[in-house]
């Protein structure tokens, strides 16, 4: 019983671990929660759409993009296509982190995929570099504020959207490159850091100019994942460390 | 339900496909090859500079500054002090130098 009882408070000190390790995140994307509800009404969408929108997709820029697409009256097909090519990006994280939740069971693992977004995905990287075990207590503590959070402010801007003050004033618009650096900056002790940084910054400049977001972080982080396969794997620091060097447990 | 109703519906379900599809993939190697492996390693750093780079190509003075004080923080502190370095710095270069 007393076991029990310390497994419940360890789990409850692991989400409130991930809470904390979030709030940043929650900060940040809140202007833009705030945003996405205003703009979707004024799009044409209904609150309950504009909050299901948020539910079921959460992820900022592809919901910006479908809402767009909403106003313009295009084939119904071609926005939810939108919305899946906004998010391929996707496919990175989950292919590059799927490996530190093997231990987790199934529907966990299943839960954990529904929140692997930008921020989600940097955040649990990023416990992962500095060696401490990632718990799916923890990671839920910080995904599913930021759900929270996302979906919440989504609703607040749908309703009252015509009252929130220009939040560029404040800096809200450039909070999320912020945090985004202080993230790479994260994992400046990883193999071939600097040569991937500065070729995915080229790469998603370039991409940005001529072929326009959000392709360039898809391309961009191309490139600098390439690098990191086209050069010999003892570059890359692999025959130093075994493969799998984290075992999770559930 | 409206037809917007449905078309969100598909685009979560797509969204879901793309965060679960790389590691469906990735997981039925027997065995992770050296070179992918380097390259899975590299993809939060490539990815993240992919989210900094072109916003700092389209900023100005004020965000620059910020995101130096920040960078700088982050040498010897952590992710929430280099976050509130830079916003703070934001915010008062923005108040200042418009």
């Amino acid at each position: 019983m007393a076991g029990q009882a310390a497994g419940e408070r360890s789990i409850l000190s692991e989400y409130w671990h991930g809470v904390r390790f979030g709030l940043p995140v929650c900060i940040a994307v809140s202007p833009f929660g705030l945003l996405f509800g205003t703009l979707a009404v004024e799009n044409g969408l209904s609150v309950f759409e504009a909050f299901f929108m948020s539910v079921a997709v959460f992820g900022g820029a592809s919901q910006m993009v479908g809402i767009e697409l909403f106003g313009q009256k295009v084939a119904p097909w071609l926005i939810a296509f939108s919305i899946f090519a906004v998010n391929f990006r996707h496919v990175l994280y989950s292919a590059a982190f799927g490996r530190h939740m093997a231990g987790w069971p199934r529907m966990q693992q299943a839960i954990a995929f529904f929140l692997l977004t930008d921020a989600q995905y940097a955040l649990a990287e990023s416990q992962m570099q500095s060696g401490r075990k990632l718990t799916f207590a923890r990671y839920m503590g910080a995904g599913f504020t930021g759900y929270l959070v996302w979906v919440g402010t989504t609703v607040l801007g749908a309703i009252f959207g015509k009252l929130i003050p220009d939040t560029s004033a404040i800096g809200a618009d450039f909070l999320l490159p912020i945090y985004f650096l202080g993230l790479v900056m994260d994992f400046r002790k990883r193999p071939l850091w600097l040569p991937v940084v500065a070729v995915s910054a080229v790469a998603s400049i370039i991409a940005f100019r001529f072929v326009g977001s959000p392709w360039h972080v898809l391309l961009g982080a191309i490139a600098g994942v390439a690098l990191a396969v086209i050069l010999p794997p003892s570059r890359s620091g692999i025959d130093v460390t075994p493969a799998q060097p984290v075992e999770n447990q559930a | 339900m409206s037809s917007a109703f449905w078309v969100i519906l598909a685009g979560g379900i797509a969204t879901y496909l793309t965060r679960i599809g790389g590691h469906l993939v990735i997981s039925r190697l027997e065995r992770i090859p050296p070179r992918v492996e380097a390259g899975l390693n590299a993809v939060p750093a490539a990815v993240l500079t992919t989210l900094v780079a072109p916003a700092v190509l389209t900023a100005g003075p004020a965000e620059w500054l910020a995101l130096i004080i920040a960078g700088l923080v982050a040498l010897r502190g952590g992710l929430l002090s280099m976050f509130i370095a830079g916003a703070a710095v934001l915010l008062l270069a923005r108040h200042f130098m418009a």
